[in-house]
């Protein structure tokens, strides 16, 4: 029973549909190791694959490093205030562990699941920055990655922006309001509160999950350790159990290997998709600081507005000569604080439909998720019991005997 | 000891198992845990381990024994053990447990069961100068037996405190030398004043226990007079400390048994003044066996046993090893089954915040996918931790026989002094010879006869008439510890082949039985949540 979402993702995902519908759909593949020591980085290929106009052709490739997915993420964060921007998988702390081929594939995945859900969004794949991020030549996407970065950038209306928030400040302090303005419908706190404690339970349950990757991995260890002795053991003693001994270990030997493999699959397919919803969690979270910092604008501007509008009646009344200056003033205040509402109820629209998109999407992700991991658990219980079991008959046999 | 973590653990699980339970409940309508799943190994008809099993209940009846899991006490019964000496009901802690042994170490009928229980606080009564006045413990030792040397079915009890165990083993060892006897608990004084009272009290009466059932498996020892006496005997043990304290601390000493001293008693056991100067003989013996450069310690003749014994060293190192590494085994599926359940917690807690807070049908939908998800994970991590209990059983195998390799030792340490005793005195005999000898020429050298040389040489005669006698004994001594060795060894070589068998057996078996329970339990789960089932994978 699909959602429409999912319908249209897939739709959306398909390059075999018939070329009337539109699509787009990236992969990100082949890291690969650039540049010497401390500046090494990882680069990966982006493909895409599309019929959308506005893109230069069925398919582009391109070269694209960790922090040209930042630079986007960052763009769609600020251009679409409202919208749950998916999230990118960490920068890793620890040198060492940088280049690990497990952190390389993880990372790897994470990053283009990242850029496919970009692409299926119904708002975001339509973003300016889409294009660049898929279609333009490294150098260009050098020279975009720079711009981005430190306060020389900031455009004009941020200053602005910085200034009135000063101002407000100010005028708060004025007139006595040291109460941080916080919206409080209930549904939105309800909200609010779920996303919270959701983080943290699920940070509990993906610490658990790595740990039991690593329990798996323990266990073959251990299992191969025993394995070992017991063969050297079997080495010390006559037939028949010199011979089952034998046997024993090198079947130990084998489950071991069996769980070395179900440890990878409960990383990538149980563990990862967990940290990942942390991760979305927690954007949701950064998506609702934005709106309470629009929410704040809002209130702030629409009284600053009220203000300004007595002021003139004020002068008004008085028929001062600085009726016209209040008056142009007003009007720009009553602007801005319109635009200021105006993105605070986009915002809280976009986060309406965000949020039924994002259960939907959890649900089937989740559920793919414990799917593949009970089928992986299975798998392996069932491969260590028929290992096993190959060692009853003969050792049957010589009990017997 | 790999068993003790269990109980530990059963503690830290207290908390959460309440959840668990909670939770497990709630779910009992519609899943059935334990449906029998098909065994295909071979098991005797007359014994269905999962309908025998007391936790293979159906979901109606008693559901706490499910779900408790069960601790290393109570596990005696394995539900898939094709152990013939299972011992049905006997719950109680110190109920029989013996070693798995296959049926060469006991007939069917001829049972001997030792429990050592009801440790006590008793005061020193003695007015020796030596104990002064101060407690210690005693402990109650009950047998039930059907063995005729016992007469016929009985059971009686005692009262024994550890000094009396010590001597027990010094009899033994003194009356058996060159078998394996089972060595006995340490007497470990470090730990008796690091450890807490109760738990060093609790540590040895469990390896009392041990010992006893131990010495009492062995065919022979079981009906020697030093063991029943031991056992049966009220009151003050009536056997002798061997207050030999010079043969005590100077291992390798001549200690020959009581048995020796009717025939032509030639030899005494080298105690005392004159046995101290015989002690330094065979300690400088052995030296400058050592010391020959190219000789061995003590020369041993026999290349087979030389060979035998390298090889029991080689196994000892083994199962050492083994056993080690059986060690880390049980830790790890320990870990395994404990983490599992963490998880399935996690999400236990994350389903009932979903259904709290849902506001969508989705949410609803994933708070029960994560139900079965949290069902399975609770269960498969209650089958790792019963299979736990089960692997600890039977690897400990691999532990009991690091005490007998010890005991192997021990017999082969008999033979070896008892060479070497035979060794000394052969050269004693030849340093006697030649001096008579010398005398001898140098005598025949006076004329007329040389009164004071000829007396010596008298002297020296009737010693080396002495040493001759005592060298017979001492050569048949030797001759019947390689025997008891020998008989011995073997006997070893096939109960330990069995046990081992055993061992590798029920842990086998063990690790089938659950692998299956853990995959249905999962495959149940993937069965919940197969709408899920994408195969781009």
């Amino acid at each position: 029973m699909e959602s429409s979402t999912e319908q249209a993702r897939n739709v959306m995902q398909s390059p075999r549909s018939p070329s009337s519908q539109p699509y787009l759909s990236a992969s990100v593949t082949d890291p690969v190791k650039l540049g010497n020591g401390v500046q090494a980085y990882i680069s990966y290929r982006v493909i895409t694959k599309t019929n959308l106009p506005e893109y230069q052709g069925p398919e582009k490739i391109v070269i694209r490093r960790y922090s040209d997915f930042v630079w986007l993420r960052d763009r769609l964060f600020d251009k679409y205030k409202g919208v749950f921007v998916p999230p990118l998988p960490e920068k890793s702390a620890v040198e060492k562990f940088r280049f690990s081929a497990e952190f390389i594939e993880m990372r790897r995945a994470a990053l283009d699941i990242f850029v496919n859900r970009i692409a299926s969004h119904p708002e975001l794949k339509q973003s300016e920055d889409l294009r660049t991020f898929l279609q333009a030549d490294e150098e260009t996407m050098e020279r975009f990655r720079f711009q981005e970065t430190g306060i020389f950038n900031k455009k004009p209306a941020d200053f602005m922006q910085m200034f009135r928030d000063v101002q407000s400040k100010v005028s708060d302090a004025v007139l006595g309001k040291e109460k941080p303005v916080e919206e409080t419908t209930p549904e939105y706190e309800k909200l609010k509160h779920y996303i919270f404690e959701l983080e943290n339970h699920l940070a509990e349950a993906q610490k658990h999950a790595y740990r039991l990757v690593k329990r798996h991995r323990e266990l073959g260890q251990s299992l191969l350790d025993f394995g070992k002795a017991v063969k050297l053991l079997g080495a010390c003693e006559g037939e028949p159990t010199g011979k089952l001994f034998s046997d024993l270990g090198t079947k130990s030997e084998l489950v071991s290997i069996k769980l070395q493999k179900e440890a990878q699959q409960v990383l990538m397919n149980f563990e990862e998709p967990l940290k990942d919803y942390v991760r979305y969690v927690q954007s949701i979270k950064a998506t609702i600081a934005e709106r309470a910092t629009a929410f704040k604008q809002h209130c702030e501007l629409a009284e600053t507005t009220k203000l300004k509008e007595i002021n003139l009646d004020k002068l008004m009344l008085t028929r001062s000569d600085k009726v016209g200056e209040a008056e142009i003033e007003y009007r720009e205040m009553k602007a801005e604080s319109e635009e200021a509402t105006i993105r605070f109820e986009r915002i809280v629209k976009r986060m309406n439909e965000e949020i039924v998109r994002f259960q939907e999407q959890k649900t089937e992700e989740m559920g793919v998720a414990f799917h593949q991991f009970a089928k992986g658990q299975a798998r392996l219980a069932n491969g260590i019991a028929d290992a096993w079991r190959a060692l009853l008959p003969k050792l049957e046999a010589a009990s017997s005997a | 000891m790999m068993g003790s973590e269990n109980d530990d653990e059963a503690h830290l699980h207290a908390s959460t198992e309440d959840m668990e339970n909670l939770f497990l409940r709630d779910d009992k309508s519609n899943s059935d845990p334990l449906s029998p799943h098909p065994i295909t190994v071979a098991t005797p008809a007359d014994s269905d381990p999962l309908s025998a099993s007391p936790q293979s209940k159906p979901n109606g009846g008693d559901s706490r024994s499910y779900i408790e899991p069960p601790s290393y006490a109570d596990v005696i019964f394995s539900p898939f053990d094709d152990n013939s000496e299972i011992n049905g009901s006997d719950d109680t802690h110190s109920s029989d447990y013996s070693l798995s042994r296959s049926p060469s170490s006991s007939v069917s009928s001829d049972y001997i069961k030792i429990t050592v229980s009801s440790p006590q606080k008793e005061q020193e009564t003695s007015t020796s100068m030596l104990s002064g006045g101060g407690t210690y413990i005693t402990y109650l030792i009950a047998t039930r037996t059907n063995l005729p040397d016992y007469g016929g079915g009985s059971e009686f009890s005692v009262r024994r405190r550890f000094r009396d165990v010590v001597t027990l083993a010094d009899r033994l060892a003194e009356s058996y030398r060159g078998f394996c006897i089972p060595p006995r608990p340490d007497k470990s004084v470090v730990e008796s004043q690091v450890m807490q009272k109760q738990e060093f009290v609790e540590q040895r009466r469990v390896a009392l226990e041990k010992y006893l059932r131990r010495l009492v498996a062995h065919p022979v020892i079981r009906s020697s007079d030093e063991v029943k006496v031991f056992l049966r005997v009220e009151g003050k043990l009536p056997l002798q400390a061997s207050a030999d304290v010079a043969s005590r601390m100077l291992d390798g000493a001549v200690k020959l048994p009581r048995q020796l001293f009717g025939e032509g008693g030639g030899v005494e056991p080298a105690r005392g003044g004159r046995d101290l100067l015989r002690l330094f003989k065979e300690l400088r013996q052995s030296v400058s066996n050592d010391w020959g450069g190219s000789k061995p310690a003590v020369v041993e003749e026999d290349r087979d046993f030389v060979e035998k014994k390298e090889k029991m060293h080689d196994l000892e190192q083994q199962i050492i090893n083994a056993s080690q590494q059986a060690e880390t085994l049980v830790k790890a599926q320990q870990e395994m089954g404990a983490t599992m359940g963490e998880l399935g917690l996690a999400f236990i807690k994350l389903t009932k915040f979903e259904n709290e807070e849902a506001v969508f049908n989705s949410q609803r939908a994933r708070a029960n996918d994560m139900k079965n998800l949290a069902t399975a994970a609770v269960k498969a991590s209650r089958f790792y931790r019963e299979l736990n209990s089960q692997t600890v059983k039977h690897l400990d195998t691999l532990h009991d026989y690091l005490g007998l390799m010890m005991a192997v030792q021990g017999a082969f340490a008999d033979r070896s002094s008892a060479l070497l005793t035979v060794q000394t005195l052969l050269s004693e005999l030849s340093s006697l010879e030649g001096r008579a000898e010398k005398l001898e020429a140098a005598s025949s050298k006076v004329f007329g006869g040389d009164k004071s040389r000829i007396k010596k040489i008298e002297e020296i005669k009737e010693t080396i008439r002495n040493t001759e006698n005592a060298k017979n004994v001492a050569i048949k001594e030797y001759e019947r510890i390689k025997e008891n060795n020998w008989s011995e060894v073997e006997r070893l070589d096939r109960e330990r082949r069995a046990d081992f068998l055993s061992m590798m057996k029920g842990f086998v078996v063990n690790q089938v039985g659950y692998a299956e329970k853990i995959a249905s339990v999962w495959t149940k789960a993937a069965e919940e949540t197969s709408q899920y089932d994408r195969e781009s994978s």
